[in-house]
């Protein structure tokens, strides 16, 4: 992109967002995201019921980025969190543990097995009775199946694999249930959702429902949506799973985050998946 | 060879004689600058892609040479005349001596 081009963007953003006030989209609104000139994804759509209250419409993280952030994730070369995925892929195949099994001699082909995965977690496990991340059925499987040490919740292994999984149900809308089993769950996220905290006093709520599309210092917040995860972050060049990205957020309201894979945080990630119910999922997504 | 070491090439499968045709290249590597310390305060030794050449039919069409402080998984796009029907041949050179190739067919009309 010219120089030009970019003072022009942001020129157009800062008008944009003088007129929109009560937290309205600022960025190109018109934007369409299509992957590899294939693949259209939905990034604004009518929020679910449980937010008609709150909200009308949902909107992707991806339609408040700049354009060229916007541009690199249409296309999976240009895409940075694709490398990540590939790492994912040597990891689904390989043989660990005292099983002497991989991923794939269980599942094998991803692009069959783990389709839909990612749209309808975090989700309740009947047998062990909880509500369970993706990246809590990747560790169960390691430990139980497979005989293999667990990955740390949250880590560069643990991130390859889930952006592996994340990409077979990319353009499938997310869809994660609240209610039977989960509704204890769901409404302790929700309750955490909209509890102040930290020496800023902030919620979830007073940023990415209360005001999104304004500027939180020199960027612009977004509804806080989760249907993009696991995210590639271009200011530390990695990926980001959604309970690191909780605990930051945290953290920079200065609170005490909860640890990441904690029951809190699986009930805060449920909750905020709903939020995204009908968007699609889109990781591995770029964002700033 | 160092581990998850993986060449991709995004180059179109046609072209226009004459056509000046965007490529591009990336290879994941962990680039080690070799200035890093560990946690016991040993440096970690260097290991780097120190050069990275693309030729059409046996003409270089770049010869990139590269020094610690590139970082990981170094990233080239840039254009080639494509006069002809031919191969574009990528190479990527290893501080350990591996070498690492991938190859592009375009046809031309």
């Amino acid at each position: 992109m010219t120089k030009l081009t970019s003072i022009r963007t942001i020129a157009a953003l800062a008008f944009a967002g003088s007129i929109a006030l009560g937290g309205a989209v600022t960025a190109d609104e018109n934007a369409e995201l299509v992957i590899n000139g294939e693949l259209a994804l939905v990034t604004k759509t009518a929020a679910p019921d449980h937010l008609k209250d709150s909200l009308d419409e949902i909107y992707s993280g991806w339609v408040y980025r700049e354009t060229d952030t916007q541009a690199m994730q249409m296309d999976d070369f240009d895409n940075p969190g694709m490398v990540f995925v590939d790492l994912g892929m040597d990891a689904w195949n390989k043989v660990e543990g005292t099983e002497n099994k991989s991923c794939a001699s269980c599942h094998n082909d991803p692009a069959e097995s783990m389709k839909g995965v990612r749209a309808t977690y975090p989700k309740w496990n009947e047998a062990a009775g909880e509500l369970r991340t993706v990246e809590g059925q990747v560790n169960h499987c390691r430990t139980k199946n497979m005989g293999a040490e667990p990955y740390k919740y949250v880590s560069g292994d643990m991130a390859n694999m889930v952006a592996m999984i994340a990409v077979q149900s990319r353009g499938m809308p997310v869809n994660v249930a609240i209610d039977g089993p989960v509704k204890a769950a769901w409404e302790q996220g929700k309750e955490i959702y909209y509890t102040r905290t930290g020496v800023l006093d902030l919620s979830c709520a007073s940023c990415h429902e209360q005001n999104y599309g304004n500027y939180i210092r020199a960027d612009h917040l977004s509804q806080g949506q989760i249907n993009g995860f696991p995210a590639y972050r271009l200011k530390d060049a990695r990926l980001h799973q959604v309970q690191d990205r909780f605990w930051g957020c945290i953290r920079d309201v200065r609170g005490e985050p909860y640890d990441r894979g904690s029951p809190e945080f699986t009930a805060l990630e449920l909750y905020v998946a709903s939020r995204g119910n009908g968007l699609s999922v889109e990781g591995a997504s770029v964002r700033n | 060879m160092a581990d998850g070491v993986k060449p991709r090439v995004k180059a179109p499968a046609k072209a226009a004689a004459g056509e000046a045709v965007v490529l591009k290249t990336l290879i994941s590597h962990v680039m080690e600058s070799g200035q890093r310390k560990n946690k016991d305060g040993s440096l970690i030794p260097r290991s780097i892609i120190n050069r990275f050449t693309c030729e059409f039919n046996g003409t270089m069409v770049v010869d990139v040479e590269m020094h610690p402080a590139i970082s990981t998984n170094p990233y080239f796009e840039f254009e080639a005349v494509i006069p002809a029907t031919g191969e574009l041949k990528f190479t990527w050179y290893d501080d350990d001596g591996s070498v690492y190739n991938d190859a592009k067919m375009v046809t031309v009309g």
